[in-house]
């Protein structure tokens, strides 16, 4: 009876895994969607986008509608294509992700292993940081860029992206460090090293996965991020975001979709490299400390 | 004169105080065991002595200079942790080896010295290997290598076999105690274990709730309990405590036990003052001092027979415990494996009252 039992419920779970899988497929296919229509978009000629059929695959694909994208089309006034921009935001993201997460290790490090009176208080004021909307520091935010005379300049969105993300990144560390035995720093203390000896040569080299973790959700932020960078950033300066932004509303002549769609992608390339990169040493971070134990 | 000398050290944590004025000393070459439930301050006052946890009050010497503002890395002395606190990033030659490094000696120099180390542990084959990749008996050796590596003036152990399984912890325990042999170090070493206290030990420290019980060699600490709860928390299976009552016939005294005045004891030979009429006190008898006859002691000058119903029976193999009730009471008897005893029935138990102990039931320390 039992025996038989067992038979059904097995069919029953296979019936229903496959279920799961139809149900995932089908999802995912629906979020694909608009990245699919983008990709052949950009390879179409106008004439076969003005066709109207917007899932047909493209008669001649072609790649010069991204040749544009990066070097020639119309930003504005200058039509030199977003390549200047697509740098911008790279001198952007790299020191305002990598200041951000070390100064957000270093926190968290403080936070839990060299406590002090009010460290709570302290760590409750940054979390705030994370609730704090965007718009309501733009103001402020802009004044003292102007006082620090960092208006309008790379430096000051790299300060600004540094100080919003400092809530998230102090969050991730101390959480991670909290869990992090006590014992390891005393007997580092006994063994003669310092403050940031301890840092750099015990804490941080066992910090692989969270660094990942924080540089993922960092990277991500600041390089999707458009309010920031068309605030305090403008003109030449701007980072990748606002080019697109100025490039899909520049209206002179016909709308080039093709070209858009194509600037577009060249946005989100950086991102997913970031995923495909960091995401598998972020599992192999999580793998390694689960099978050893 | 002492090597290390704990002078009055107090701890306050918060509105608790942990440490209650706690006194030790200790001579070069001593093996100190702090042993005592949780929650007593062993830990604490392991941490005071390596500059973890400041003392609020009173002094730490080694050596002769006082040690209270040095920071930890400046004492000369080595911790070996309860959970090892290998560093997990580091293979075991670089944890071995972290400390001469933040003292900046030469790599050349480091290199031996940690080779020497290893063969004295015999780790040498593990080296190159993390932590990760360790045994937990391996793990507790690079702990030890790390500690030996530094050749400090006083070791400190905090708990360092509880992580361990039984058969291991015994054979660790024996390390530890070849170690001390060889090297003659000055070891500090924190237990809540008291067999590990009275194997290891050359001296024994009991705290209860932030005060010294009682310091002594583990033969005194074991045969002459300072009060109730030594003698309680000292010995396995725990020291019997038999409530009586004095006697006196004739200039002798004797003590009548499970208030039953037909059961007598003639007062143990410790006792040297005259104790009043009818006063309260508690007997107090290791397992092994009550007996089956054919194991009582022949040169015992002080002995008794009394029968009791047995009500339960442990073999251990090498001897039998054998548990005895009488008037409500009961205890715990030790006897030879082979003799006949069956449950529930009667069996005349020999009471060697040379080493028993007699405890006053009010103040808990110990008469005589």
């Amino acid at each position: 009876m039992s025996a038989a039992n067992e038979t059904v419920s097995a069919g029953q779970a296979r019936v229903a895994r496959y279920f799961i899988y139809a149900a995932l497929i089908v999802l995912a296919l629906v979020y694909l969607l608009p990245l699919y229509v983008m990709l052949i978009t950009s390879l179409k000629s106008l004439d076969e986008i003005r066709g109207g059929d917007m899932l047909a695959l493209p008669g001649s694909p072609s790649i010069a509608a991204w040749v544009k994208a990066w070097g020639e089309a119309c930003i504005g006034v200058s039509c030199v294509g977003i390549k200047g921009y697509f740098w911008n935001s790279i001198k952007m993201v790299v020191p305002a992700v990598l200041i951000s997460t070390l100064l957000g290790a270093l926190n968290g490090y403080v936070l839990t292993k060299w406590r002090f009176p009010g460290h709570k208080l302290v760590f409750g004021m940054m979390l705030f940081a994370c609730f704090i909307p965007f718009q309501a520091v733009l103001i402020p935010m802009a004044r003292l860029l102007g006082l620090l005379g960092l208006s309008n300049s790379t430096t000051g969105l790299v300060m600004v992206h540094v100080i919003y993300g400092l809530g998230f990144t102090t969050l991730f560390f101390r959480n991670y460090y909290e869990a992090f035995p006590d014992e390891l720093v005393k007997a580092a203390m006994i063994d003669g090293a310092g403050f940031f000896r301890i840092f750099w040569r015990i804490l941080l080299p066992s910090s692989g996965p969270i660094i990942v973790v924080t540089i993922i959700y960092q990277f991500t932020n600041i390089w999707n991020d458009f309010l920031f960078g068309i605030s305090f950033a403008g003109g030449e300066g701007s980072p990748m975001t606002v080019a697109l932004n100025n490039l899909v509303s520049s209206s002179t002549g016909v709308k080039e979709y093709n070209v858009d769609m194509a600037a577009a992608v060249f946005a989100a390339l950086p991102t997913l490299f970031v995923y495909i990169v960091a995401g598998r040493y972020f599992v192999r971070g999580l793998m390694a400390g689960a099978v050893k134990g | 004169m002492s090597f290390l000398e704990i002078k009055n050290i107090r701890k306050k944590i918060g509105n608790v105080e942990i440490l209650k004025g706690i006194n030790i000393d200790l001579e070069k070459g001593g093996f100190l065991v702090l042993v005592g439930p949780s929650g007593c301050g062993k830990s604490t006052l392991l941490n005071a002595i390596a500059g973890l946890l400041p003392p609020s009050s009173g002094d730490i010497v080694i050596d002769g200079q006082v040690i209270n503002d040095l920071h930890p890395s400046q004492r000369d002395i080595a911790m070996v942790f309860q959970s090892y606190a290998l560093y997990p990033n580091m293979t075991v030659e670089q944890n071995i080896a972290f400390a001469l490094e933040m003292r900046g000696v030469e790599k050349a120099q480091r290199e031996a010295a940690v080779k020497q180390v290893a063969k004295t542990l015999q780790i040498e084959h593990l080296l190159k290997r993390r932590p990760s990749q360790l045994s937990g008996g391996q793990r507790q050796r690079v702990a030890m290598g790390r500690a030996l590596v530094r050749q400090p003036r006083v070791f400190l152990f905090d708990e360092p076999l509880s992580n361990l399984d039984a058969k291991l912890r015994v054979e660790v325990r024996a390390e530890i105690k070849a170690l001390h042999q060889n090297t003659n170090a000055t070891i500090v070493y924190v237990t809540h274990d008291q067999i590990e206290a009275m194997t290891l030990a050359t001296k024994i420290v009991v705290l209860k709730e932030g005060m010294v019980q009682q310091v002594g060699t583990p033969a005194e600490i074991y045969n002459h309990p300072a009060n109730l709860f030594v003698a309680d928390f000292m010995g396995s299976p725990a020291m019997n405590m038999l409530k009586g009552k004095v006697v006196s016939a004739g200039g002798a005294q004797s003590i009548s036990l499970f208030g039953n005045e037909g059961v007598q004891v003639t007062m143990p030979p410790s006792v040297t003052t005259i104790l009043p009429e009818g006063k309260d006190v508690i007997l107090g008898l290791r397992p092994e001092t009550i007996t089956d006859a054919g194991l009582v002691d022949p040169d015992a000058r002080a002995t008794a027979q009394i029968a009791a119903d047995v009500i339960m029976v442990e073999p251990t193999g090498s001897d039998t415990f054998v548990t005895g009730k009488l008037d409500g009471a009961s205890f715990t008897a030790r006897t030879r494996s082979d003799v006949q005893v069956r449950l529930g029935e009667k069996f005349p138990f020999s009471f060697n009252l040379d080493k028993a102990v007699v405890f006053d039931p009010e103040s808990g320390s110990r008469i005589g």
